[in-house]
């Protein structure tokens, strides 16, 4: 199983924070992942509609929406950083 | 000795201790170059909530002093960050670097904050008069980026 992780108004919009999930066939990258989760209901749909204004990290480290992605992975999503 | 720290809380930090940290028990530090992050607030900032990746966060700040150090003579690099409910004028993000000579501290330090604003994983929520909003990413941050590349 994959874990899940939804960071500041992704996790809003989702209406949690994180979960478990197994792999749906034939995704392979987070880019394929979005397009997945975005069909599960209408707050993924909301937080995926903009794919350009959400960012990704895989196991703690940013990656980009075409890193391949295992089922053992931490993949969190995230909107562009604001710290500091 | 002094050592590299990278600490993330929700409690004030004292500029004062976090710089003395950075010298301690060392004779060749000619340099130490801080910067202090503030809540910056306007008529209707009531407050503001930090919300960051806590497996993440620490371990991502700490590959930037290692960049930082193959960069520059840095002899030690701190980073204080806090999280939780901020309000206007209060103490947001320590950063120190201490080295032989002050352009290496100046530039690692300028280095340290520009990666800290566009990678570090934290999120600001503003609560204002009539709800709250979340704070966008500015475009300039990542223009700042490009000087070192």
């Amino acid at each position: 199983m994959a874990k899940l992780l939804y960071f500041a108004w992704v996790r809003q919009k989702i209406g949690k924070s994180a979960e478990e999930l197994a792999l749906p066939e034939g995704v392979t990258t987070t880019g394929e992942l979005i397009e997945e989760l975005a069909k599960r209901g209408p707050g993924y749909a909301a937080a995926f509609r903009n794919p350009g204004s959400v960012r990704c990290a895989i196991n703690q480290e940013h990656k980009a929406f075409d890193t391949v992605i295992k089922d053992t992975d931490e993949i969190a999503f995230f909107p562009p950083v604001t710290g500091g | 000795m002094s050592t590299d720290e990278v600490r993330i809380q929700a409690d004030d930090f004292d500029p004062g201790v976090e710089t003395k940290a950075l010298t301690r028990g060392r004779k060749d530090i000619g340099a130490v170059v801080t910067f202090i992050g503030v809540v910056r607030g306007d008529d209707e900032l009531k407050s503001m909530h930090l919300e960051h990746y806590p497996a993440m966060t620490a371990r991502e700040i700490e590959s930037h002093i290692v960049k930082a150090k193959q960069r520059w003579p840095v002899i030690a690099a701190r980073v204080v960050h806090r999280i939780g409910e901020l309000c206007p004028g209060e103490n947001i993000v320590f950063v120190g670097v201490a080295s032989a000579h002050r352009q290496a501290a100046f530039e690692a330090a300028d280095f340290l904050m520009d990666y800290l604003k566009t990678n570090a994983p934290f999120w600001k929520f503003e609560e204002r008069g009539e709800g709250g909003n979340w704070v966008r990413a500015r475009g300039e941050d990542d223009d700042a980026l490009k000087r070192w590349r």
